[in-house]
């Protein structure tokens, strides 16, 4: 009697060793050929916003000892690949330089943007420390502005801590934060990763709309727990417009402002500074409107940082940087100062001249070297809000009247419009 | 206008190979020219009494052949073919056939009945033979007409009833037709041999009476005499009448409720009593019950309620009687039943229905069990303790591991102990029933695990032991350690209890593929195939080196291969099957090793020698290369990266002979893959292999006798190419992209009716879909424009698959992907094209809902990709 077609392999359970190894094969081969379009994916999309500035100076270094706080990072980001494997082989100093220059500096309020209410976002912004938060391969870490580490720690940011279910090592984030001290939370103003996804080339408006539909689902805003150690939080973000400015300006906030912030809702994400991202403070929204010494205290005189370059310049830390004097080669050598470094002088009352916008005198004097912990010079754009600050402040009126005026405008076009 | 084809006819089945081929090629040039007369030269020949039954015989097969195909597009033309005949002779050969029917030979009689069933298939959905129906009918009302005829009359009724559906009659017609086959299987109407063909008749006519199913009058009818033949006196009828009883049982499952009393005396009765044939049948009927539950319980997570057809519970309600009756089964084993692959008998059968019953039934099933192994599993007589095993065995699927796990620990000690029984029946099925735990309940990181650190060694010591046992119990006990080994597999721990055992397993696991004796019951194919489940479940780094030192061990026999002293054509078939089972470990010890940097090393070193013996091996043959060295290089080629570039000149001729292996789909299949992972592996490197490789793929793609299977992972493949080569993919788009398109049209004619084809048609999708990928990817940084004539369509195509529910996540995935692909490759251009194809913003709203995270990931970057192309 034949057996029977179908029933036939209960009792000999012929294992099939060969159709398995066949099935592994493909399943080995599609992950691969994922990776390799995953691969070409992202090299497209970070690679050119990433790619960190041709300065040899951070790259040179041969010595192969990286900070164990860079290891993971190292593991971590695959689609930072070229970028971070070069920041791994950099020292303390240098390294925490490259990861400084990953964040987007938004440049102080000198003037009003025209389109403020279309074009703009804002939000108050939280007083802390800005900082970059990168989760991956189950740990979170933190880095402030100048790069060095702030805190390790477990979340539920996807790969943030080492818990099941959320061990994707494709999967990584990074937030741009700040770090409010007093309740031990991290403010997410802008994401740059998400899951592994580049959001670097997405408008800020994407961003945003995506920053609120993301975070929360993870239950990174949840309150601590074993595997979240800081809560995360989402500042409200205002469309510019009267009521907007309104409520950023005066709403009360969970945590303690420090100043306005406004993105330009059509902006990528952009290394360095930036004038499509703006920040703008006065003494009702923030108690640091004039810079203070340690103590607190206000200087009597405006101070600023620049870096020396090898003439002599003295330049900011902008894309090109503007010049604000130089200093003579005797004097460099007396003082033992070198290219490159960032140095403390004093501008007198009314020292700085301009005309037609542009700076044509600064009257500057050297104070010191900066503290070593600083990355960049000033930017132009702080050193004018502060010089504006002690002189002739930008103020609130000044926002909402360029409001109403462009509402007032845009009305006056429509009618000529209508009129035609 | 027919012709005299009777001596090519015979001559065709010459034994003259000469006079054969030649009468052949007349038969086929006829065909070919007068395809018309030649129909109907062969009906004539077919329905002539006077001429010998050897070439009617084949006039019968060739007409049925030229009718008829297994493929469906030579099917298809097959019929076009006849449709076109002139309708005068088309009617001339359809009364020949039929009048055949009355021929006094029975086998022209028989060969008839097929044939009109075939014309029947193509003309009744067309409407184009009427009074076929009605012609067949008066055979059977006109008492005058000889019992021979009626017979056939009913068969032919059977066979026509297959091939058409209900819905291309009338109801009239329909019902006249059951009526006539129930008739002819009423008691006392006919003869017996009347009785039997309208019995076979009714089997093929079960789909045909849907709806005389669904007419309660009707169906107790048929239903009563079903049963009532069931019980006839000659064994043939009631075997048929079985038969209708399986197929009812799965296909009108629904409504046996009133019938099952019966039913189960009849099953009872005839697996009791009655021949085996028979008994085979009524076990049957219970496991097509089970079946048909068990996809209900399945089908119940997804469906609502309401539109779940009713479960009627028919095993839990027989329990009770059901199981000792298949129990009582069990004891009926044959002498040499382990030994023989081909036997099937009551005991067999009985224990797979017992196994089903369990799958259906859960924990109910263990009660029921249990006492008869327990009252059995000591007795004297080995029939006793072989059927309790076999129980025992039979019922470890379907009851949860909870009610399982205790009674198998429990029992656990006295299996291995019976690994030592005196008799080798049940050795064979205590070995299947340890390989079954293993297999099914043994899973290390639950709370429920079976093996401890202290009864690892004891079990370990007996499997071992009992490799050494006849061939086909030691076949089973490597099962065995298969899935022992199989449960470290996916366990995430970074050390397994197996380890310090593994020196042993695998010192054992080759010698008993050593055995002289190895290739009875596949024996040596069990040993090496249970040593690659080791090696892959095996955790690293702590068995590095136990891994690494199995290498040049099975390179070294591997190696012996080649030397072998070949005789005969038997003996270059052995050396291939070794071959191929060792190239197999080979291939899974590369993929082991080299997934560890630190192992990965081991597998560089030796790559030259490894890449030598493969060399070796392909050339073994003449002209077909080896599959699974194939499956190997790929995973070499993986391994060492880059370095492979130095073997493609030698290894290069066998890809191309993998390639172009149509007959043997898999092996092409397989040579595919590898070129995927050659592309990866050598990045523009692999350039100059490139036209060879593309010829090749794409005349794979347009060939008619490559299997289909292998046509989804060639365009996969293209993907592959273009992205490792970039913008030098430009010369094969010309060729490439008309069969990526042609291949979607293909998609879009697909069955939705037809599982399989809709299936894949999912493959086909995702392929091409992947395809784009891939040149998309690859043109972008330098030749992004050369696919802007082609973006529309692709942009089409998406919509098209967005909109069809049948897609599968992976078509979806890489259906997204495309999108982002798109807008990325195409920047700002990317705006146009997308603003006149909105379709994309709810596509991707809902692959963004969705629970896959994979998913998910793609969606969101591809949105980020069309969101950054509109703000360029």
């Amino acid at each position: 009697m034949a057996p029977h077609e179908l029933r036939r392999p209960f009792k000999r359970p012929a294992i099939s060793d060969q159709q398995k190894r066949r099935d592994l094969s493909l399943i080995r081969q599609e992950k691969n050929r994922l990776d390799a379009q995953r691969h070409a994916r992202f090299l497209a999309s970070t690679v050119l916003s990433l790619q960190p500035p041709a300065d040899s100076e951070i790259i040179t270094d041969s010595n192969p000892s990286p900070e164990q706080e860079f290891e993971l990072v190292e593991e971590g980001i695959e689609a930072l690949e070229l970028d971070v494997r070069q920041a791994a082989k950099l020292k303390g100093t240098e390294a925490r330089r490259w990861f400084a220059k990953q964040l987007m500096l938004p440049e102080w309020m000198i003037d009003i943007p025209d389109r403020l209410c279309h074009d703009w976002y804002v939000l108050a912004r939280p007083a802390g420390k800005r900082c970059f938060v990168v989760s991956s391969n189950g740990t979170t870490v933190s880095r402030l502005r100048n790069g060095t580490l702030l805190h390790r720690f477990p979340s539920s940011l996807p790969s943030g801590a080492r818990n099941k279910g959320n061990s994707s090592s494709q999967s990584y984030c990074i937030l741009d934060c700040i770090f409010h001290e007093l309740d031990q939370t991290y403010y997410v103003t802008d994401m740059v990763c998400w899951a592994g996804f580049s959001l670097y080339e997405c408008t800020a408006e994407f961003r945003f709309f995506w920053l609120n539909s993301k975070l929360v689902e993870t239950g990174a805003c949840d309150p601590p727990s074993v595997y979240h150690k800081h809560r995360f939080s989402l500042p409200t973000v205002y469309n510019c417009d009267q009521a907007g400015l309104h409520a950023s300006y005066t709403q009360p906030t969970s945590y303690v402002k420090d100043g306005l912030l406004f993105y330009n809702k059509h902006a990528h994400y952009q290394t360095g500074n930036t004038p499509l991202a703006l920040v703008w403070k006065d003494a009702n929204c923030s108690q640091y409107v004039i810079d203070t010494d340690s103590k607190g205290q206000i200087l009597d005189q405006q101070q600023v940082v620049l870096a020396l370059q090898e003439n002599g310049k003295l330049t900011t830390s902008d894309e090109p940087p503007v010049e604000f004097g130089c200093l003579d080669m005797e004097f460099i050598q007396k003082s033992g100062l070198q290219t490159g470094d960032l140095l403390k002088f004093s501008v007198s009352d009314r020292g700085l001249c301009f005309t037609d916008g542009k700076l044509e005198k600064a009257d500057i004097q050297f104070i010191s070297k900066s503290n070593r912990a600083r990355a960049f010079a000033d930017s132009f754009s702080k050193i004018m809000f502060q010089h504006m600050v002690r002189h002739s402040p930008l103020q609130i009126e000044d926002l909402f009247a360029s409001i109403t005026s462009s509402a007032v405008k845009d009305k006056e076009v429509t009618d000529e419009e209508m009129a035609d | 206008m027919a012709m005299e084809i009777t001596q090519f006819l015979l001559n065709a089945q010459s034994a003259d190979a000469n006079v054969r081929t030649e009468a052949e090629g007349k038969l086929r040039l006829f065909q070919e020219q007068n395809l018309p007369s030649f129909l109907l030269s062969l009906s004539c020949e077919l329905s002539n009494n006077e001429k010998p039954i050897e070439s009617r015989r084949l006039a019968g097969i060739v007409l049925k052949n030229s009718l008829d195909a297994k493929d469906a597009t030579r099917k298809e033309n097959l019929a076009k073919h006849w449709v076109s005949i002139d309708i005068s002779i088309k009617a001339k050969i359809k009364e020949l056939l039929l009048s055949t029917l009355g021929s006094s030979v029975l086998e022209a009689r028989h060969t008839s009945a097929q044939v009109i069933a075939k014309v029947a298939a193509i003309e009744i959905p067309r409407k184009e033979w009427p009074e076929l129906i009605g012609s067949l009918l008066s055979n059977m009302t006109d008492p005058n007409k000889p019992a021979p005829l009626k017979r056939v009359t009913l068969e032919t009724l059977g066979y026509v009833c297959e091939e058409i559906s209900h819905h291309d009659l009338v109801q009239d017609e329909v019902n006249s037709v059951l009526t006539a086959v129930v008739q002819g299987m009423s008691v006392g109407e006919y003869g017996p041999e009347v009785r039997l063909a309208a019995t076979r008749a009714l089997y093929n006519a079960l789909d045909f009476a849907q709806t005389n199913f669904e007419n309660e009058m009707e169906r107790n009818f048929i239903m009563k005499v079903v049963c009532e033949t069931a019980v006839a006196k000659e064994q043939e009828i009631r075997q048929a009448a079985f038969e209708c009883l399986v197929s009812i049982a799965s296909t009108y499952y629904e409504v046996l409720e009133p019938y099952m009393e019966t039913i189960f005396q009849l099953t009872s009765n005839a697996v009791k009593g009655d021949e085996e044939a028979v008994g085979l049948q009524a076990i049957e009927f219970w496991s097509s019950i089970c079946d048909e539950e068990i996809e209900l319980q399945e089908y119940e997570g997804f469906e609502s309620v309401n539109s779940t057809p009713a479960h009627s519970c028919f095993i839990e309600k027989s329990l009770p009687v059901l199981v000792p009756m298949l129990l009582e089964t069990l004891l009926k084993q044959d002498e040499d039943q382990d030994q023989d692959d081909t036997i099937w008998n009551v005991s067999m059968a009985g224990g797979t229905c017992l196994g089903l019953v369990a799958r259906t039934v859960g924990d109910r099933i263990v009660s029921l069990v249990m006492p008869f192994v327990e009252a059995n599993i000591l007795k004297t007589d080995w029939r006793a303790r072989e059927a309790a095993t076999y129980a025992f065995g039979s019922i470890l699927e379907g009851p949860s591991v909870e009610k399982l796990t205790p009674m198998v620990n429990s029992g656990l000690e006295f299996l291995l102990n019976a690994m030592k029984d005196g008799n080798s029946h049940v050795k064979d099925t205590t070995a299947w029933t340890l390989s079954r735990i293993f297999e099914l309940l043994h899973n290390p990181s639950s709370e429920f695990s079976l093996i401890s650190p202290a009864n690892l060694q004891r079990i370990l010591m007996v499997l071992l032991e009992s490799t050494k046992d006849a061939p086909h119990i030691a076949g089973k006990v490597c099962s065995a350690i298969y899935f022992l080994a199989q449960g470290y597999e996916d366990d995430d721990a970074s050390s397994s209890v197996l380890t310090p055992y593994l020196p042993d397993i695998i010192t054992c696991l080759i010698a008993t593929a050593d055995r002289p004796d190895g290739n009875e019951s596949k024996l040596r194919i069990s040993a090496y195939e249970t040593l690659n489940e080791v090696v892959r479940s095996a955790k690293l780094p702590e068995t590095a080196q136990i891994i690494t030192q199995l290498l040049p061990v099975v390179m070294n026999k591997l190696g012996q291969t080649v030397e072998f002293q070949i005789i005969s054509s038997d003996d270059i078939e052995k050396r291939g099957d070794l071959q191929a089972l060792l190239c197999g470990v080979l291939q899974v010890i590369i993929q082991k090793l080299s997934s560890a940097e630190e192992t990965k090393q081991v597998i560089l070193q030796a790559a030259d020698q490894i890449m030598l013996l493969f060399l070796k091996v392909f050339s073994c043959r003449s002209s077909t290369v080896h599959e699974e060295a194939m499956l190997a290089i790929g995973a070499l080629a993986y391994a060492v990266g880059h370095e492979f570039g130095k073997y493609m000149s030698e290894f290069y001729k066998y890809l191309e002979m993998g390639l172009q292996n149509f007959e043997e789909y898999q092996v092409c299949a397989v040579s595919v893959g590898v070129v995927g992972d050659i592309c990866r592996a050598l990045d523009d490197k692999v350039l100059p292999y490139c036209d060879g490789m593309m010829t090749h793929l794409l005349k794979d793609l347009s060939s008619n006798e490559l299997h289909r299977s292998v046509k989804p992972a060639i365009f996969s493949c293209f993907g592959d190419v273009a992205l490792a080569i970039g913008e030098h993919f430009e010369k094969y788009i010309g060729y490439a992209i008309p069969m990526m398109q042609g291949a979607a049209q293909i998609c879009a004619q697909i069955d939705d009716s037809d599982e399989e084809m809709v299936e894949y048609g999912n493959q086909l999708r995702r392929s091409i879909f992947e395809a784009y990928s891939g040149i998309l990817q690859g043109f972008k940084s330098a030749k992004p424009d050369l696919m802007t004539p082609h973006a529309t369509h692709i942009l089409q195509f998406v919509e098209l698959v967005s909109k069809d529910m049948r897609r599968d996540e992976y078509v979806t995935r890489a259906a997204v992907a495309v999108l982002g692909d798109l807008a990325d490759a195409f920047r700002s251009n990317a705006k146009i094209l997308f603003k006149d194809h909105s379709f994309y913003n709810m596509f991707l709203e809902e692959c963004l809902e969705s629970d896959d995270e994979q998913l998910k990931e793609t969606a969101a970057w591809t949105q980020g990709m069309i969101v950054a192309a509109f703000s360029l």
